[in-house]
């Protein structure tokens, strides 16, 4: 049994101008140990479906459909206390500004040792020297002593390693990462990026790890889902996505990636931007902007299926 | 900025819909008094002291020609109540007037030079919000009065009420406007406009200052019911506007002294007019800072 | 353009320092001197006319600070700035020579003026240097500046906030464009942006450059668009140029420790799944920056004459390069 499981989640958000749709039944699953890189443009919903699974939907956006389960339990209906026990204890959560996460009042060894405490039985004493260990496994030099600082006497890579700490210090068994690399220079992202692999390798733990960045994604994941519009337009091994993809749509992000290999004239690019949410095509959300749309994709939305060694929401790959 | 999400929000809020009514009302009554009122409160001629003191409808011996009642000196105190707004109202809305023109041009000026000009305007400012803005109104009320020849007091006295008020309330708009100019002036559209040599001036004015005057809107609301307060309350001391032209503060002072014979309304009605207008203002304003703030949207 | 001159930007040491002092009062209570932020430290480099140079590095690097220097918004502290054989200051005094060169911004949000209308933010330029006066030539010039981006004539009567991010960008290249300019400054064009939108971005500068002859000073933290874009290419770490040249050689052949470090820290689509050791350490703060050579607290090939000696450039072939280690030979 797979440890997540998303079943067509749909969140919605009321507004005065109708209800928008920004996730349309999504699914997917994740592992035990496993490494779900989630990729896709701005206001593709990828970051909401990390929220929605976390219970951390801004209002007036809702579930309003669809199963979240995890280890086979429903977590989608909770009331808000248990959610709370589940978020930080079963899911760790990482977010791009670990500023959201980190109170500036408190030490980051109070952090610690109170998410510690909450989720598990421990002295004041053990959650220190617990915390310390934390510390030094995300690589804060003279753990020790820093165990008493507060957040802005760290740097910003630091602080991302902290908050690695805090989401990994109760031990859940998924951790959803969201933009973790995102505000970070590129030399530091490489740090973090395998800090945070090696890390959940160790444990055990499952990521869903949610980026723009498609580099990032190939590096570190097991399986990619590329969203577009609301929707997953492709699933499958990250090797598989990457060098045979089989959506138009991740063929052409693919494509528009300046390559550091080799120098091309012009990149392909997709013309056109991403549909607004109040101004959905119908049929396949992406036919406006494919190259090989034909009569069914303005006509008929299609589901995820087989397309080779993965699955891609698409009509060229229906089995007629 | 009146776009369809701000008339949104504005029908979404019964206290701002209930406010701007009661203000519509106000107002009109005020700029349209000698046109509505039922009497003419200025024409002397017309009063007569037999018909002083007439209680409002709803009393004994109340008729309905006087509906609020009458004065000592038998005017209609509604008929009053209506030029006395418009008095009130003018003196507030001209003196913000005058607070808002001033504000801006130090407030864009401070913030857009910065350095020695900034630190200058600016303590000014700090130091002139130290005292409550009623002390300093009546500073300059009084400095000017005194200056001024006997002859010309009462025919100016309304400019320099308007100057007063109008300086005490300076600092406000001052000190938002260049808190937003010092925001925006490091803003890359500010940038590509110094890149191709536009002059400062032409900057301050024609790209500043069109994306700070939205919080002066909110403060300058809320400032119009201070300064409506503040020329009530000049007017009440007795160092206000002269009994030629009496405002809401005049007729709540001349009304204080029966208060305490019976003739209650000649004070209680032009009071009660007063904290339902600074009200529906205050809280139009209020709704406003709300709906032009994204972050509590 | 009557003369032809072979490099359009040349900037020959230029320093600057930021005064990040805090305030008179406290400095003088607290018995503190002031204090400067070195952000550009003895910079040189030439941009030969029709070609991209591009300066790539991370946060803190000066990267940004040079682009303002390069329009003007700045003066720099130490050096000179020439545009076209001409001092950068008199050059921008003469409104014909000023014309020539414009910046396009990173943020699409803040670099257009959300309370005016697309038309008027294009025109402003060509109101300025009176390209053009009456009103319909203007206007006729907006449109097939408009066009020229791939945006229409109707686009202009529209506010900023009704378009996307690379739609604004689009707005803000034609902006740039409107005072007809040669020279460009771009200020991490799109990083904001997303890349199947950056792909269109980078593709219509491309093409512009072509058709227009344009010279640009691309600034960028992304090497993969860096690449895609120069010709020739500057790196940066903490103010510094640490190597700088062709762009197909550095990338080919990475000489200095730094550019190496960046190289391969940037995750490629072409490896997955690869597992490495990344380069430990953080970058200093330009406030106060490590003696020697800057990089040395995190270059695998620091010896003591790096944490004492600031390295010198020295050129090897088409590549000039800052580092102790490549110019002894201990780099192998």
């Amino acid at each position: 049994m797979p440890l997540l499981e998303v079943d067509n989640l749909t969140v919605e958000f009321p507004t005065r101008r109708g209800i928008l749709k920004a996730l349309d039944r999504v699914s997917f699953t994740i592992d035990k140990g496993e490494i779900l890189g989630v990729v896709g443009e701005s206001g593709a919903g990828k970051s909401l479906t990390g929220a929605a699974i976390v219970g951390l939907l801004e209002r007036p956006g809702r579930i309003a459909s669809g199963q979240i389960r995890l280890d086979g339990s429903r977590i989608d209906n909770l009331a808000p206390e248990p959610l709370r026990r589940i978020r930080g204890r079963r899911i760790g959560t990482i977010f791009q500004d670990p500023l959201t996460t980190l109170n500036p009042l408190y030490t980051i060894g109070r952090q610690l040792v109170e998410t510690m405490q909450t989720h598990a039985r421990l002295s004041d004493s053990e959650a220190r020297r617990k915390a310390i260990g934390w510390l030094e496994r995300v690589g804060i030099p003279a753990a020790a002593q820093r165990i008493d600082a507060y957040p802005h006497e760290f740097s910003g890579g630091q602080r991302q390693r902290v908050v690695i700490a805090l989401a990994l210090c109760a031990e859940p068994a998924l951790v959803i990462a969201d933009e973790p690399t995102t505000a970070l220079d590129v030399s530091i992202q490489a740090q973090i990026i395998t800090l945070l692999k090696d890390l959940t390798r160790d444990h055990g733990t499952s990521v869903m790890l949610v980026t723009h960045d498609m580099g990032v994604i190939a590096e570190t994941a097991d399986r990619v889902a590329v969203m577009y519009a609301g929707r997953i337009a492709e699933i499958g091994p990250v090797a598989d996505v990457v060098r045979r993809p089989a959506h138009p749509y991740t063929d052409g992000l693919m494509a528009s990636i300046p390559s550091l290999e080799h120098r091309v004239d012009r990149l392909r690019q997709i013309d056109g931007a991403m549909p607004r949410l109040d101004a959905m095509p119908d049929g396949c959300r992406f036919h406006p902007r494919c190259p090989r749309a034909f009569a069914r994709c303005t006509e008929q939305q299609p589901e995820l299926m087989a397309a080779g060694a993965t699955q891609a929401a698409c009509w060229l790959h229906a089995v007629s | 900025m009146f776009d369809s999400d701000f008339a949104y929000s504005f029908r979404k809020s019964p206290v701002a819909v209930a406010s701007a009514i009661i203000a519509l009302i106000l107002v009109v009554a005020a700029v349209f008094a000698p046109w509505i009122a039922p009497h003419d409160p200025m024409d002397v001629a017309s009063l007569s002291l037999l018909d002083s003191f007439k209680p409002p409808v709803g009393m004994p011996d109340a008729d309905w020609s006087n509906v609020l009642g009458t004065d000592n000196q038998g005017r209609d105190v509604l008929s009053a109540i209506m030029y006395g707004m418009r008095i009130s109202l003018l003196v507030g809305f001209l003196s913000v007037l005058f607070a808002i023109v001033v504000g801006i041009a130090f407030g864009l000026l401070a913030g857009y030079a910065g350095g020695i000009t900034d630190t200058i305007l600016m303590r000014i400012a700090d130091v002139q919000l130290t005292f409550p803005s009623i002390l300093t109104a009546l500073l300059v009320d009084g400095v000017i009065t005194a200056a001024l020849p006997r002859t010309m007091r009462d025919a100016l006295q309304i400019y320099v009420i308007i100057f007063a008020i109008g300086i005490s309330l300076w600092p406000n708009f001052a000190r938002t406007v260049r808190g937003s100019t010092l925001v925006e002036r490091n803003k890359d559209y500010v940038m590509a406009a110094r890149v191709i040599g536009v002059p400062s001036w032409r900057i301050m004015l024609s790209h500043v200052l069109p994306n700070v005057i939205g919080p002066v809107m909110v403060i300058g609301t809320l400032g119009l019911g201070l300064a409506i307060i503040a020329e009530a309350t000049l007017s009440f001391l007795g160092v206000g506007l002269p009994p030629t032209a009496p405002s809401l503060g005049t007729l709540i002072r001349f009304g204080d002294d029966f208060l305490f014979s019976g003739q209650w309304w000649v004070t209680v009605f032009p009071g009660l007019t007063l904290i339902l207008m600074v009200l529906a203002i205050n809280l139009l304003g209020d709704w406003l800072r709300d709906a032009l703030n994204p972050r509590l949207r | 353009m009557t003369q032809h001159h072979r490099h359009t930007l040349e900037a020959v040491a230029v320093s600057h320092r930021f005064d990040v002092s805090r305030p008179w009062l406290q400095r003088i209570f607290n018995r503190e001197s002031k204090r400067f932020l070195r952000a550009v430290d003895n910079v040189s480099f030439e941009i030969p006319t029709g070609t991209t140079f591009a300066l790539v590095g991370e946060s803190g690097c000066g990267k940004s600070t040079i682009a303002r220097l390069a329009v003007g918004l700045y003066e720099p502290s130490d050096g000179d700035i020439l545009f076209e054989d001409q001092p950068l200051s008199s050059a921008r005094a003469q409104p014909a020579l000023r014309r020539r060169m414009n910046m396009i911004f990173q943020d699409p949000y803040a670099s257009l003026n959300p309370r005016w209308r697309v038309s008027d933010i294009v025109a402003e330029p060509i109101r300025a240097f009176r390209l053009a006066t009456r009103p319909n030539e203007v206007q006729a010039r907006v449109g097939s500046l408009l066009a020229q981006v791939g945006l229409t004539m109707r686009d202009g009567e529209k506010y900023p906030h009704e378009f996307s991010g690379g739609q604004r960008q689009r707005i803000s290249i034609a902006r740039a464009l409107a005072s007809e300019p040669d020279f460009l400054v771009c200020d991490e064009p799109t990083s904001a942006l997303d890349v199947s939108v950056q792909a269109q971005i980078l593709n219509l500068m491309r093409d512009l450059q072509q058709r227009l002859g344009l010279t640009y000073l691309f600034i960028s933290h992304n090497l993969a668009v860096v690449r895609h874009m120069a010709d020739r290419l500057g790196v940066m770490y903490l103010g510094r140029i640490v190597e700088q040249g062709p762009a197909e050689t550095i990338f080919r052949t990475p000489l200095h420790p730094y550019t190496r470090l960046l190289l391969d820290a940037i995750p490629d689509l072409e490896q997955v799944g690869r597992s490495r050791t990344p380069v430990g350490g953080e970058i200093p703060s330009p406030i106060a920056p490590p003696p020697g050579c800057a990089f040395h607290p995190r270059c695998p090939l620091a010896n003591d004459r790096c944490r004492t000696e600031k390295p010198a450039h020295t050129t090897t072939g088409d590549v000039q390069v800052a580092c102790h280690a490549v110019q002894e030979g201990r780099d192998a």
